[in-house]
């Protein structure tokens, strides 16, 4: 699976546009990317959400990711 | 127990239609109970003193003459709120707002608190209260603020987000990026290029209620708090972590609310209350000025924004790019991050940068309001595709038709859009009666779009059934627009009974799990799927009891109009179960019925306007008067639409504001010259006609009635929408809003001197 980074985070962290990962949910995916990315910690304490197949999820990790879906780490947004 | 989430095409009896709210009654008489309707068995007042100055450094704090002030109390200063905030800079930069530490950060900034027997003692206490303070070079301009001759505000600021990092602080806390392709290969394909810079000033919430709440510390560590908030779980979470208080031991109560539009998703006096209470160990009822209310509280920001944009001669925008600079206040923010991801989102331009450049400045903490950030961006780009429309030669609608986002589009924060309603939007407003009507001398149409992304979060609801059939919803989620009422439709729809015999309530924070704020439009989406969800949970109680009831198998009990029904073989005689026959037998089937659940209601579906605003500038004043204003918004599905609606008029009214008067205004000292409502002025009545509404519904994948969120998309357009009709109007494009009567006079004497 091809995770893609919002261009904000390619910028700040240095890290590539896509990362590379095998999950089948949010929640997997997180620990695998804050196993393998050392900037990926700090991201995360940013507030990331997770975009799959348009859909933005922000919380809830439990979420299940089909295996051709397009996948975007995006910040984690609030509202007024 | 697991529910669908997805979105499933039904027929309604409930939903859609339109009900009077349950709170209505007691807010037009009077009785309902805000943040300062409550009092507590000797409670004392509080009463805060604010800094006159715009920074400062706190040399010395003397409370001696004020503690012996016969009727004080206590009184608290930032030495009484130790910071317990472990390392986390964004709880510490809360801590700091609520009470300057070392340093007053902007006007207004509280200082010292006082606790007395009566108004007029803690007044007078604050008087004695000797504060000696070191001025400091202060910044209030966000483009003052990011020069190099700027004071550093926070020498712990360095900008995140530049190569290499910065060596030296500045005022610039991040740079964000956003978009796609290549814009100097979008740039040279374009037959015409517009380029503009904008600004937009500083605007509050402008929320009729202050901030207001009743804080009582009892020693063992316990704790109440009634409060006017949107989000009375988190703020006891932010409390109690501030405060070194057991979460579990804090109770919050919501009060009514009279507004918030994300002012009021932040603690502002509420931990002082706390810590008044604690010192004095008697109940502490904090109630702020209108003027504490602009000093001290968090408007939106005030922005200054460069957009660059080119097309071809038949209307396909080939590049767009803006460079956006918000200003957060004294502390950090992600203001401009929002701006970035949302400034092109209407529309397909296939390249696309945007810029953001989150600063600080000594004005007070910035907070959200209604999709924080994301109307000042459309004032830029909504203008500027207006102006290349025209260059073009092409209708401003067609112009948006031609490059309007639609499923499939990639947005220009990286994801590929899912169902979207925007398309929708602009094809009605094109085919509206209001595009027909005539406009008269001085009389200028604007049409301008706008989005917002809508959150969900975590949700918590419980539905009891009550002997007689009644039913008591109980949800977490603070009512701000008229929630009680939705959810009360919703549970009735699922359940099957009429509106009148379900009644929700707001619980306080020891009654349910967590709930996020109400915040991000989520308050319907995210409770109504909880409803729904534990109305499920409910029902299936309910067929169980049917069951035992009848002495037949539960998978044979089916749910339909209200009642359990038995199917299948052997069971065709017996008669149907209401839900009230159930309830009344429910002692002697088990006990209580209730359903629960628990969601973090993720997928809220993002949402989509267009507005049409008909202007008339007087030529010899300047002003600007709304002839007719009409709102065409996606609700994804309209649960009760007198509220969808209202929540339509109520941003509009406020994007009005906004667009044509609201603005904070700083004086060479940097102290804040306008805070009250005679000098700040938000519309009223008679300054606007009735706002036209047209909902579209265009369902959300993932919520089983297609809600999408539908309180702030509507404050969007309406700056772009007022100045693309003044432009209309008269001529001349206002590049600076508000686009009050001197501005606009002295641009169209500017345009007459030019000749």
């Amino acid at each position: 699976m091809r995770v893609s980074l919002s261009s904000t985070f390619q910028l700040a962290d240095g890290l590539g546009c896509t990362l590379d990962v095998q999950a089948e949910t949010i929640a997997e995916m997180m620990a695998l990317l804050t196993d393998r990315y050392t900037e990926f910690a700090a991201l995360l304490e940013r507030g990331i959400a997770v975009s799959i197949n348009g859909q933005i999820f922000r919380d809830d990790w439990t979420q299940a990711i089909p295996a051709d879906a397009e996948v975007f780490l995006i910040p984690r947004i609030d509202g007024g | 127990m697991g529910h669908e989430q997805k979105y499933v095409d039904k027929k309604y009896e409930v939903v859609g239609t339109r009900f009077n709210r349950p709170d209505g009654i007691d807010k037009v008489t009077g009785k309902a109970r805000y943040g300062a309707d409550a009092s507590a068995p000797g409670q004392l007042v509080g009463r805060v003193l604010r800094s006159p100055h715009a920074h400062a450094q706190i040399v010395k704090i003397n409370t001696a003459k004020a503690e012996k002030l016969p009727g004080v109390k206590s009184i608290v200063t930032s030495a009484d709120l130790p910071d317990l905030t472990g390392g986390d800079q964004g709880l510490a930069d809360i801590l700091e707002n609520c009470m300057a530490r070392g340093r007053a950060l902007y006007d207004g900034h509280a200082i010292a608190a006082v606790a007395a027997v009566d108004e007029q003692t803690a007044a007078q206490a604050l008087k004695l209260i000797e504060v000696k303070y070191k001025k400091l070079p202060h910044v209030t301009d966000v483009d003052e603020a990011m020069s190099e001759s700027a004071p550093v505000i926070h020498d712990r600021i360095f900008t995140r987000g530049v190569e290499p990092k910065p060596s030296k602080p500045s005022n610039v806390a991040a740079r964000t990026q956003m978009g796609y392709g290549d814009v100097d290969a979008g740039f040279a394909e374009a037959d015409v290029i517009v380029e503009k810079t904008y600004k937009t000033e500083h605007t509050h919430q402008g929320y009729i209620e202050p901030h207001a709440c009743l804080a009582s510390v009892n020693p063992d560590g316990s704790a109440e708090l009634w409060v006017t908030t949107q989000g009375h779980f988190v703020f006891r979470n932010v409390c109690a972590s501030l405060l070194g208080l057991d979460i579990a031991k804090l109770k919050v109560t919501s009060s009514e609310i009279g507004g918030g539009f994300g002012g009021k998703t932040h603690v502002w006096g509420e931990p002082v209350a706390l810590a008044l209470s604690r010192k004095a160990n008697r109940p502490v009822k904090m109630v702020m000025g209108r003027d504490e209310v602009f000093r001290g509280t968090g408007p939106t920001s005030s922005t200054s924004i460069d957009v660059k944009m080119g097309a071809k001669k038949d209307g396909t925008i080939t590049a767009a790019v803006a460079e956006m600079r918000y200003q957060g206040g004294a502390f950090p923010g992600n203001w401009a991050m929002l701006a970035c991801m949302t400034a092109f989102a209407c529309y397909d331009i296939k390249n696309n940068k945007s810029v953001g450049w989150d600063v600080v400045v000594n004005r007070p903490k910035v907070a959200a309001y209604r999709a924080p950030s994301a109307p000042m961006a459309a004032f830029a780009v909504e203008s500027t595709i207006d102006l290349l429309a025209k260059e073009v030669g092409i209708s401003p609608i067609d112009m948006r038709l031609k490059n309007v986002a639609r499923e499939g589009t990639q947005a220009p924060y990286g994801p590929t859009y899912g169902p979207i309603g925007i398309e929708h939007t602009l094809k009605a407003v094109k085919d509206h009666p209001h595009m027909r009507a005539k406009l008269k001398k001085n009389q200028g149409r604007g049409v301008a779009c706008g989005f917002w992304f809508n959150i969900g979060g975590q949700t918590c609801t419980d539905l009891n059934i009550s002997v007689d059939g009644t039913v008591n919803l109980t949800l977490g989620t603070v009512d701000v627009g008229g929630s009680r009422s939705s959810m009360a439709m919703i549970a009735a729809e699922e359940l099957g009974i009429p509106y009148d015999q379900v009644r929700a309530n707001i619980a306080d924070t020891t009654s349910l799990g967590h709930n996020d704020m109400t915040e991000g439009s989520r308050g319907t989406f995210s409770s109504g799927m909880a409803t729904i969800f534990a109305a499920r949970d409910a029902i299936s109680v309910l067929k169980q009891r049917a069951a035992q009831m009848w002495g037949v198998p539960e998978e044979d009990v089916i749910w339909e109009n209200g009642q359990a029904i038995a199917v299948g073989e052997g069971h065709g005689n017996l008669p149907a179960l209401t839900l009230q026959e159930i309830a009344a037998k429910s002692g002697r089937t088990g006990g209580p019925i209730a359903g629960h659940n628990e969601v973090v209601a993720d997928g809220a579906g993002m949402g989509f306007a267009s507005h049409i605003c008909d202007v008339e500038v007087d030529p010899e004043t300047g002003r600007s008067s709304i002839v007719r204003y009409t709102v065409v918004q996606d609700a994804g599905k309209a649960i009760n639409p007198d509220y969808v609606e209202g929540q339509f008029q109520g941003g509009a009214t406020q994007g009005i504001g906004w667009a044509l008067n609201e603005e904070y205004i700083y004086g060479d000292d940097g102290c804040l010259q306008n805070p009250g409502f005679l000098d700040y002025r938000i519309p009223v009545c008679s300054d606007l006609p009735f706002i036209d509404t047209q909902i579209l519904e265009v369902p959300n994948p993932l919520h089983p009635y297609g809600v999408r969120g539908v309180g702030e998309t509507s404050i969007v357009p309406p700056l772009a929408a007022v100045g693309n009709a003044i432009a209309n109007a008269t001529g001349v494009r206002m590049t600076h809003a508000p686009m009050s009567p001197p501005r606009v006079l002295a641009a169209i004497d500017a345009q007459e001197n030019a000749g």
